[in-house]
């Protein structure tokens, strides 16, 4: 990496080159949890799963330690409804697993978000789908940004990229599930969970508030309930639009990014954990061949950097996504790109890593499809301009741009807008 | 249960005397439950027991899926709601980071028996410090009628027109006394709300199973036989017969388990064991 990380809302305090001397090499899973641990962290329920099992081991050690609740449950299920009992005292609860594990915590997450019961929720990804393997994987971006359990509820979900940063966002993950009363998804995939990478030791522990919530015995006051259900329509529907509201303000405070080398990138790459490391060395590969590359890598699956992303799109000729799934969060990068620009993905599936090669060879690819457009578009405009139009443009960006009702919004926003796609 | 008299109405000869009253625990409304129907009976000796034992301004309550999914309408103490099933799992988080709170689950067969068997067996098997009220009523009461774990053989239900074939649809579960097995239960017994002196001794076994967790023992349970007449197609009086019949046949009363060290006078059997028990004994023996 030859330049400073930037980011968008800084997770990082300043002195970054501070702590340089107290780094130490850390297993990720063993740093995350001991950072769970120095964000007060009061309980911790967990079930073995591979690739995150020394996360629940490094837990079972430290927190009988420091006189805290260590539970190793019977199932995911026990594992999250302990959880879901610890978190509505009050307590700072966390559990982890991996993917499919949070399938079967995906039923309390819904419990958790209709009554607004605060918890920390980390899943190191693996591949799937089924018992699938457990190579790295970012498969469960779905699941953790539009699924896990029923009903209309989002959760927000952090996903950093190093093992320092994954330290950084366990505090913030507690933050934003006590200022919001939501359970909080932390996302890595296999290889964070798994690598070792020297790390500061350096930590934060949220402030403390006093929930008027928390089932804590009614003695002088009068009794609490924590529940989702209502069965009365209009009195649900309320308490829906509740939950919207704070997922609309979620989404204009706490969305998180990051860029890297976007000064003169062209071409834009979008990835996040793993993925976006093996994006930052296509980066350096593709300069090195001509092809000017940055990276805009999401911190915050959801809430998505959309309008980040978006403004982002109307100066980039092409945006390559690259995940280790079959194309998860492309869909999103497409929703916030509106046609504006071609979005390419390139993805490994199974517990495999795309390599910068292969992503090279993406971004290549890419960039021929979009030159030869920009080629054709600019042969058609001289047509034009000799009086032969016979609109046939609309054709040619379907080729870079796949479904043609995406090269339909395109050509919209084009002419809407009085530009002319063939001069970018 | 002291009797809550009125002291200048006691000493006119004659007057009124107030022998019988609600629990200020009990929340003053009528319930959704269907006419007959036992939960009411439960709840308020629930109110009488928490009452007499002064836990209400400490107890974390967990309420079930099921027919006594709103019983937090009806004992104004602190509650939370738990997914199908999960109810001993939830109470277990609730009682590890609050060690002062009085930790109380109501479940009905369906919750325990069916889908919450791994959580409730685990609970148990953790010996987790929590006192768990079981009502057993034969029949998913909520939902229209279906057959249950514990639905006897030959019974009929919505999803066993025909009757429960043992063949088909396996056997009624005791679950209170598999649960007994567990070296982490503390009590474990078996009640019935069929008539007065039942209701009786299943208060007192309430009584003792809260009372083993307020003096630190482990996994405390108490199974209530209950009626479900409408889903049973019975009046109530039939249904309390029955109750006193076939239903008892299955499902035996008694103290099942009492591993408790210091038995309170609390007149629900006394301790198998005892404090020098090294081997829990196990004595499923009927009352009735």
């Amino acid at each position: 990496m030859t330049e400073p990380l930037e980011i968008g809302i800084s997770p990082r305090s300043a002195e970054a080159d501070a702590g340089r001397r107290s780094r130490v090499l850390m297993k990720g899973n063993e740093a995350i949890a001991e950072a769970a641990i120095q964000a007060g962290c009061d309980a911790y329920f967990g079930y073995p799963i591979t690739p995150q099992a020394e996360l629940l081991e490094w837990m079972a050690r430290r927190m009988p330690e420091l006189g805290r609740v260590f539970v190793q449950a019977e199932s995911e299920l026990g594992a999250i409804n302990m959880a879901l009992g610890a978190a509505a005292t009050g307590a700072r609860v966390m559990v982890s697993s991996s993917s499919p594990g949070i399938s079967l915590m995906a039923e309390a997450m819904s419990y958790m978000a209709g009554s607004g019961t605060p918890m920390v929720l980390v899943n190191v990804m693996r591949a799937g789908p089924g018992l699938g393997g457990i190579g790295p994987s970012q498969s469960d971006y779905f699941q953790a940004t539009k699924g896990h359990g029923h009903g209309d509820y989002r959760v927000p979900v952090l996903a950093p990229a190093s093992i320092g940063e994954a330290m950084d966002l366990m505090a913030t993950a507690f933050e934003l599930a006590e200022r919001y009363r939501t359970p909080v998804m932390v996302v890595l995939d296999g290889i964070l969970g798994q690598a070792m990478e020297p790390v500061e030791l350096r930590f934060r522990n949220p402030e403390r508030h006093a929930f008027d919530w928390a089932l804590t015995g009614a003695a002088g006051r009068p009794a609490r309930i924590i529940k989702s259900i209502d069965l009365v329509p209009e009195v649900l529907e309320k308490r829906n639009l509740n939950l919207q509201r704070k997922y609309a303000e979620i989404s204009r405070q706490e969305v998180l990014w990051a860029t890297e080398s976007m000064e003169d990138a062209d071409y834009v790459l979008v990835a996040y954990g793993t993925a976006a490391r093996v994006a930052r060395s296509a980066i350096e590969k593709a300069r090195a061949r001509g092809i000017k590359a940055g990276l805009f890598r999401p911190i915050t699956l959801w809430p998505f950097p959309s309008r980040e992303l978006a403004r982002i799109s109307r100066h980039a000729h092409a945006i390559l996504t690259v995940e280790l799934s079959s194309g998860q969060m492309v869909e999103d990068v497409r929703l916030a790109v509106e046609g504006r620009c071609p979005v390419g993905f390139h993805g490994r599936m199974g517990g495999l890593v795309p390599t910068p090669d292969e992503v090279v060879g993406a971004l290549k690819a890419l960039h021929g499809k979009v030159e030869r457009t920009r080629e054709r578009d600019r042969e058609q405009q001289q047509k034009r301009h000799d009086g032969r139009s016979e609109a046939q443009s609309g054709l040619h960006r379907a080729v870079v741009d796949g479904p043609p009702e995406r090269t339909h919004r395109t050509e919209a926003g084009v002419n809407a807008s009085g530009r002319d796609g063939g001069e970018r | 249960m002291t009797l809550n008299r009125s002291p200048e109405l006691a000493t006119r000869p004659g007057a009124p005397r107030l022998i019988y009253r609600k629990p200020d625990v009990l929340a003053d409304r009528s319930t959704h439950y269907c006419p007959g129907c036992g939960h009411g009976i439960v709840h308020r000796l629930l109110a009488e027991v928490m009452t007499e034992l002064d836990l209400p301004a400490h107890t974390i309550a967990v309420a079930p899926v099921g027919c006594a999914v709103f019983a937090y309408d009806y004992l104004n103490v602190d509650f939370v709601e738990a997914p199908h099933g999960r109810a001993p799992a939830v109470a277990t988080g609730i009682r590890r980071v609050r060690p002062e709170a009085f930790v109380l689950t109501y479940q009905g067969d369906g919750d325990l028996a069916a889908i919450g068997t791994a959580e409730i067996v685990h609970a148990a098997a953790r010996g987790e410090r929590i006192t768990a009220i079981f009502v057993n009523n034969g029949i998913y009461g909520m939902t229209g009628g279906q057959m249950a774990p514990t639905t006897l053989l030959g019974q009929k239900t919505t999803s066993s027109p025909s009757g429960r074939d043992a063949a088909l649809m396996g056997y009624p579960i005791r679950i209170t006394e598999m649960l007994a097995q567990l070296p982490g239960v503390t009590y474990a017994a078996r009640g019935s709300i069929a008539d007065a002196p039942l209701i009786g001794k299943l208060k007192a076994m309430i009584k003792r199973a809260c009372l083993v967790q307020i003096e630190g023992g482990g996994f405390a349970l108490v199974e209530a036989l209950s009626n479900c007449p409408v889903g049973w197609g019975m009046t109530p009086q039939e249904s309390l017969e029955h109750l006193k019949g076939p239903v008892v046949e299955a499902y035996p009363l008694g103290v099942i388990v009492d591993r408790g060290v210091a038995v309170a006078a609390s007149g629900a059997g006394t301790a198998a064991g005892g404090p020098s028990a090294a081997v829990p004994v196990v004595a499923a023996e009927p009352e009735a």
